[in-house]
């Protein structure tokens, strides 16, 4: 784990501690840059991902939209020779902080990943609350945070009387859905998803974009996908990534989603949206 | 290839549902009863074809080449006749079958033949009484005439359980760890620490014992403690290697979740990868209780034997089922060798209960048992709670 401070921007804001809430965060990201060692993988970008807003990241593969959202929750320094620059915020507070704790960071700010992975050893009720019982947050009443969190998955009223059973033995589709109620037990202020439904069936995707819709009121979302139709209906804002040949990714155009695929400024915005590249 | 015909009874396929013509099922390579007649009937040929050419033609004799000539004949008879029925792609597929099967006789017969060996001698003589006396006062070689009392193998069992006992409650938790060290933590010397701990694997077991007696017996003497410490050495490399490969199959992907939910890394190690991998470290374990339960170098120096009864693992020489089979077989009167094979065969029977009770403990159902065993009393705990977290 390498995080070369020196690349970090000067004049960060004095570190507090991030605002928990049952409320949706804005987080906002300036100059971010990445590296994979010596590569140069993501370049100069600046985003704000609005309270309440859903955003979509797009942009065909290897543009570095994983890797900036893992940024958004500091588990881009998890990976070997990681490094990056520039300065992101959640409601104002610098999340690269000294202060601040990583472990701290990622329970505001929840993560789906493409591929569900449901925790195998644990029943269905025990992963919803893994994330609390990581963080050694007791709650009075556990099985109203299951149902809680189930419910604003969409995952409930098919599993609500196997709560015991592993998490591994439901459909990939459910336990995607799981994995989002894992994460939104915690209550986080941003929920990052990366690609979430690219492993599922239409029905599933379906599925999940109704939750998204469902939880956008109370939790900031951040969305990466491939699938054009998807980020029109799921996403109020844009930003479209693009990264040339032997050039680290950059972030080509960003605006709202209905402007975004209707009137692009960009000809390359509008050659992607359409279909005519990538 | 066998086909089973439908039987069109209601009720009884989910699938016909009484509409439309029968189907005629069939599955594909499936080894059916006609092929287990085929397989049977070849190998009575192949029997008879052994028997005329081995007896009869070329006055050979010895049971070993009669057996490997019938497997050979077997096989070609075996390969023409599905050739002949089959065609030439299932008799290839059946040949290699027979093959494989044939090698799994191979291994299995010297194995099974140990076993019943060990039972035809040893099993007449174990009995309660066996199970429940020492040594003690037994002369060791009886004189014809003289009334002898039997000798039994208690103070044996006693030794090997605390021994083992004890190397496994030094070896067990240190392997674990150290298998998390080199796949969790990682780091620049845990490249060295694997070559060490596969260099300690294949460490002579005796190295172990006489390590143990240079630093540990000449000043404290001997002690069943000191047999523990030999025992642990051996036990640390194999649970290490065990648990280290079934660490490496849990998914990155979980720790991945895992952190993205907040947890820190030792949380992460502790509620994720390890519970997933919870049968496989289990299986681990169990190779490391097989392989030092059974270990009579490490004790030479160690435990130094003993007819009698040692409860105390700390202090004095302590018995031991394995170092009595040794000390009784190298005796070599009747009496002693009967009570090496006793021993032997509680030895046996005494791996496969740990095996078994292994086994249970790390089933699913067992599993699901505790975890709901577990949620009921962290139920409990919360009731008494109250509301801490500001969420």
């Amino acid at each position: 784990m390498t995080m070369s401070l020196g690349r970090r921007a000067v004049g960060v804001p004095p570190a507090r501690p991030i605002t928990a809430g049952r409320e949706a965060g804005e987080m906002v990201a300036e100059g971010v840059c990445a590296w994979f060692g010596k590569r140069l993988v993501l370049e100069d970008v600046t985003l704000t991902m609005a309270r309440n807003e859903v955003t979509a990241l797009i942009g065909p593969s290897g543009c570095g939209k994983s890797t900036f959202l893992r940024i958004l929750n500091r588990m881009h320094e998890t990976i070997d020779g990681a490094q990056l620059a520039g300065t992101v915020s959640l409601n104002g507070t610098d999340i690269y902080g000294l202060e601040q704790r990583a472990v701290e960071v990622r329970r505001h700010i929840g993560m789906v990943f493409q591929r569900p992975n449901p925790f195998p050893a644990m029943t269905i009720a025990q992963n919803v609350l893994s994330g609390l019982r990581f963080n050694r947050l007791r709650v009075a009443n556990p099985d109203e945070v299951v149902e809680e969190a189930l419910v604003k998955a969409g995952l409930w009223n098919e599993v609500r009387n196997r709560l015991k059973a592993l998490g591994g033995d439901l459909s990939g589709g459910q336990q995607q859905r799981l994995c989002i109620a894992r994460a939104l037990a915690l209550r986080p202020s941003v929920l990052l998803m990366d690609e979430p439904c690219s492993a599922l069936d239409p029905t599933s995707t379906r599925r999940i974009e109704q939750t998204i819709g469902d939880i956008s009121h109370e939790v900031t979302v951040v969305i990466v996908t491939h699938n054009m139709q998807q980020a029109q209906r799921v996403s109020d804002r844009c930003a479209f990534f693009l990264a040339g040949e032997d050039e680290p990714g950059r972030v080509v155009e960003e605006g709202p989603t209905e402007q975004m695929f209707g009137n692009p400024d960009d000809p390359r915005t509008r050659d992607y949206v359409n279909g005519q590249f990538g | 290839m066998t086909t089973t015909s439908v039987n069109s009874t209601p009720g009884q396929h989910r699938f016909h549902l009484g509409q439309g013509p029968a189907h005629r099922r069939m599955r594909p390579r499936e080894f059916g009863p006609t092929d287990i007649v085929l397989a049977g009937l070849t190998l009575l040929a192949a029997i008879c074809t052994a028997w005329i050419v081995f007896d009869q033609l070329t006055l050979l004799s010895g049971m070993l080449g009669f057996v490997v000539v019938t497997a050979a004949v077997f096989l070609l008879y075996y390969y023409v006749l599905n050739r002949q029925l089959l065609g030439r792609r299932a008799a290839s597929d059946r040949l290699m079958g027979a093959v494989a099967t044939l090698a799994m006789a191979a291994i299995m017969t010297p194995l099974v033949l140990m076993v019943g060996f060990l039972f035809e001698r040893g099993a007449h003589l174990l009995s309660w009484h066996v199970l429940t006396t020492t040594q003690q006062g037994v002369p060791l070689v009886c004189v014809p005439h003289q009334h002898c009392a039997q000798a039994g193998v208690f103070h044996a069992i006693v030794g090997t359980a605390e021994q083992v006992g004890f190397a496994m409650l030094l070896g067990v938790p240190a392997g674990i760890l150290t298998a998390v060290y080199l796949n969790e933590v990682g780091g620049r010397l845990a490249h060295w620490v694997r070559v060490i701990v596969t260099a300690m694997s294949g460490l002579p077991a005796i190295v172990a014992g006489i390590f143990i007696y240079s630093i540990w017996v000449l000043k404290f003497h001997f002690s069943g403690f000191a047999g523990s410490l030999a025992l642990a050495i051996l036990l640390l490399p194999t649970v290490t290697r065990g648990t280290e490969e079934v660490l490496k199959i849990v998914p990155g992907d979980l720790r991945e979740a895992s952190a993205a939910l907040g947890a820190p890394q030792w949380r992460t190690v502790w509620s994720v990868v390890l519970p997933t991998a919870r049968s496989g470290i289990l299986t681990a374990v169990m190779l490391g209780i097989a392989v030092t339960i059974g270990e009579t170098a490490p004790l030479l120096f160690t435990v130094f034997g003993s007819t009698t009864t040692n409860w105390n693992l700390f202090g004095g020489p302590q018995a031991s089922l394995p170092f009595l089979i040794w000390e009784m077989v190298k005796l070599a009167s009747k009496s002693t060798i009967d009570l090496a094979y006793t021993a032997a065969l509680v030895l046996f029977l005494l791996v496969f209960v740990v095996f078994l009770s292994g086994r249970i403990l790390g089933s699913p159902w067992l599993g699901s048992a505790v975890r709901s065993l577990a949620n009921r009393r962290s139920a409990r705990r919360r009731v008494a709670l109250e509301e801490v977290a500001d969420r």
